[in-house]
């Protein structure tokens, strides 16, 4: 089975955001940077199912600057088997001209299954792994919470607000991962020796043409500063009173 | 005027709040640009039963597809209905930023080649392009986007737009299937609503929250008992504690989880870690009870007491009882 799994590299989520002199970007002076989180459990995923079948083969792709390149030498650590960096040096905020450039590397690469976070963290838009599977013209199964692959087919659990869903669909197919799943391994030290001999193929994005442009970006206005207004259970009266008379939310 | 069109999402033969808001929405466009509403509202036999509602919330046309096939949802047969109808000229479509309309909307701009607005917050027309506000790193950031392609293809945020009452005609017209549901390739086989039939983190108006501070899974019924006294309220869940299985993941409010905005939030020995702050940082009163009162949880508290909430709970559940019965 041949699994394809898209990443994305994101600041640190935990960090404090400034916005850049540009306008357009984040100050990326002292953040930490990652594979989103998501995207990590994907990678895992992958990796689990070549490990349990004991065959296959898990490529990690990744479109960006050079330093992307950490990201996917991170997944190969964890156990894939070769990666591919569509080298992409500006940023581009229209997800689906990503999307384009990422569906023009999968398209002939012969993949069963393609696995992509259910969202990146720092972006936040849950699009590309639809973008992806309809210019691929194969079914997506998103924000799933279990997967089986067997015979052919995916069996998958989507979690929805308050409720779920049991979904089915014939490979090949493109899943997107939610929570739930798996949590990425820690590379191993042995991991990390074998990945430094892994292929890693580099080649320029075809993107695809951009009508969602990025304008402006902004941090948003700060909550007040919190106040406590007692100890103990003594100071639920008061509460009480505030959640009615001041905030009247009782 | 080029009409706006609004997906009316439907969920097990019902319509969500979410489909209601969907057509404000572009209620609010149309008022403002010209054109009708034209909502869209899919399901089983009977979901044609919601047309009046859609109406009364400013559908001026409401478009129904119901078949047996959509018992379950069927996003294949959905997402080519929508693309045959939007091919007819539209000036926008409004999505909910759901996770049926995150699964949806996507492989609608992709196969019609559209920018698509994901997950919106605020949104303004002109003649030649569409600006919207997304929040973005874990709602640290606000992000501004221009979309420049027509149709202009938005997802909302649950409650960016709460539903109005702006009652017009609603013509009822049929809308037929683009393809053939039974060729569908990604089969629903099972919808089933959570245990306990609680109201949804995203619609709940009053939110309590445990974490850790519980010490134990037993504990939790402090918080679920808190929630029932409101009567209103969902309970949620930090990372930690869903990690735990204490709670389904689904519970979990957070960077990785729910981002939520009720007009309470009651947070029960939780300590406040930025990832779990993420989630809960647009709700409009923020209450919270934890025993360290250096916890970063009480920077953004509105009210804060210090105490085991153990101990403060009880007394905050009574207490709220008692202001519920006397309201």
């Amino acid at each position: 089975m041949k699994l394809a799994v898209c990443v994305k590299r994101v600041p640190d989520m935990e960090g404090r955001f400034k916005i850049a002199s540009s306008g357009v970007a984040i100050d990326e002076a002292g953040l930490k940077y990652d594979m989103s989180d998501f995207d990590g459990y994907a990678a895992e995923v992958a990796i689990q199912i070549t490990e349990k079948l004991g065959a296959g083969e898990v490529t990690i792709i990744s479109l960006g600057p050079d330093v992307v390149q950490e990201t996917l030498r991170k997944a190969l650590s964890m156990g894939a088997h070769r990666a591919v960096h569509l080298k992409q040096d500006t940023p581009v905020s229209d997800g689906l001209a990503i999307a384009t450039a990422l569906a023009a590397e999968l398209k002939d690469g012969g993949y069963d299954l393609v696995l992509l976070g259910r969202m990146a963290v720092d972006t936040q838009n849950r699009s590309t792994g639809a973008f992806v599977a309809e210019l691929l013209g194969v079914p997506i199964i998103s924000a799933i919470s279990k997967l089986e692959v067997e015979n052919g087919v995916v069996k998958a659990r989507r979690e929805l607000e308050g409720a779920y869903e049991l979904v089915e669909c014939p490979l090949p197919a493109v899943v997107t991962i939610d929570e739930g799943i798996a949590r990425a391994r820690y590379p191993s030290l042995k991991g990390i020796m074998a990945a430094k001999k892994k292929p890693m193929d580099i080649k320029p994005a075809q993107l695809g043409a951009i009508t969602y442009q990025l304008e402006k970006l902004e941090l948003p206005a700060e909550r007040a500063a919190g106040r406590i207004i007692g100890e103990g259970k003594d100071a639920v009266p008061e509460l009480v009173r505030l959640l009615k008379e001041e905030a009247k939310v009782l | 005027m080029a009409n706006i069109l609004a997906f009316a999402e439907t969920r097990l033969g019902e319509l969500r709040r979410a489909g209601l808001e969907t057509i404000t929405a572009a209620r609010q466009v149309a008022d403002a640009t010209g054109g009708q509403v034209h909502a869209v509202l899919v399901g089983a036999p009977g979901i044609a039963q919601f047309a009046p509602r859609c109406a009364a919330h400013g559908a001026d046309v409401v478009l129904v597809l119901e078949h047996d096939a959509f018992a379950n949802y069927n996003p294949e047969a959905i997402v080519a209905t929508l693309a045959a109808r939007l091919g007819s000229g539209y000036r926008a479509a409004f999505f909910a930023a759901s996770a049926q309309g995150h699964d949806l909307v996507a492989r609608v701009a992709a196969k019609m080649k559209l920018a698509y607005a994901s997950d919106v917050t605020e949104f303004a027309f002109a003649a030649d392009r569409v600006t919207v506000k997304h929040p973005g790193y874990t709602n640290k950031i606000v992000q501004t986007f221009v979309l420049k392609a027509i149709p202009a293809i938005i997802s909302l945020r649950a409650g960016a737009v709460l539903p109005v009452e702006n009652a017009k005609a609603g013509t009822v017209e049929p809308l037929a299937c683009a393809i053939d549901p039974a060729t569908a390739r990604v089969k629903v086989t099972l919808t089933e609503n959570a245990a306990g039939g609680q109201i949804d983190l995203g619609d709940a108006p009053v939110i309590v929250a445990g974490g850790r501070g519980l010490k134990e899974k037993a504990n939790f019924k402090l918080v679920e008992d808190l929630a029932a006294a409101f009567g209103n309220a969902a309970v949620g869940a930090t990372r930690a504690v869903t990690d735990d299985g204490w709670r389904p993941h689904s519970d979990q409010i957070g960077q990785t989880g729910r981002l939520v905005s009720p007009d309470l939030y009651i947070a029960c020995g939780i300590s406040g870690a930025i990832q779990h702050l993420a989630g809960l940082r647009t709700s409009k009163t923020i209450v919270a009870i934890n025993k360290d009162k250096e916890a970063p949880i009480f920077k953004v508290a509105d009210y804060g007491i210090v105490g085991d909430v153990m101990e403060v709970l009880p007394v905050l559940t009574e207490a709220v009882k008692q202001a519920k019965a006397g309201a």
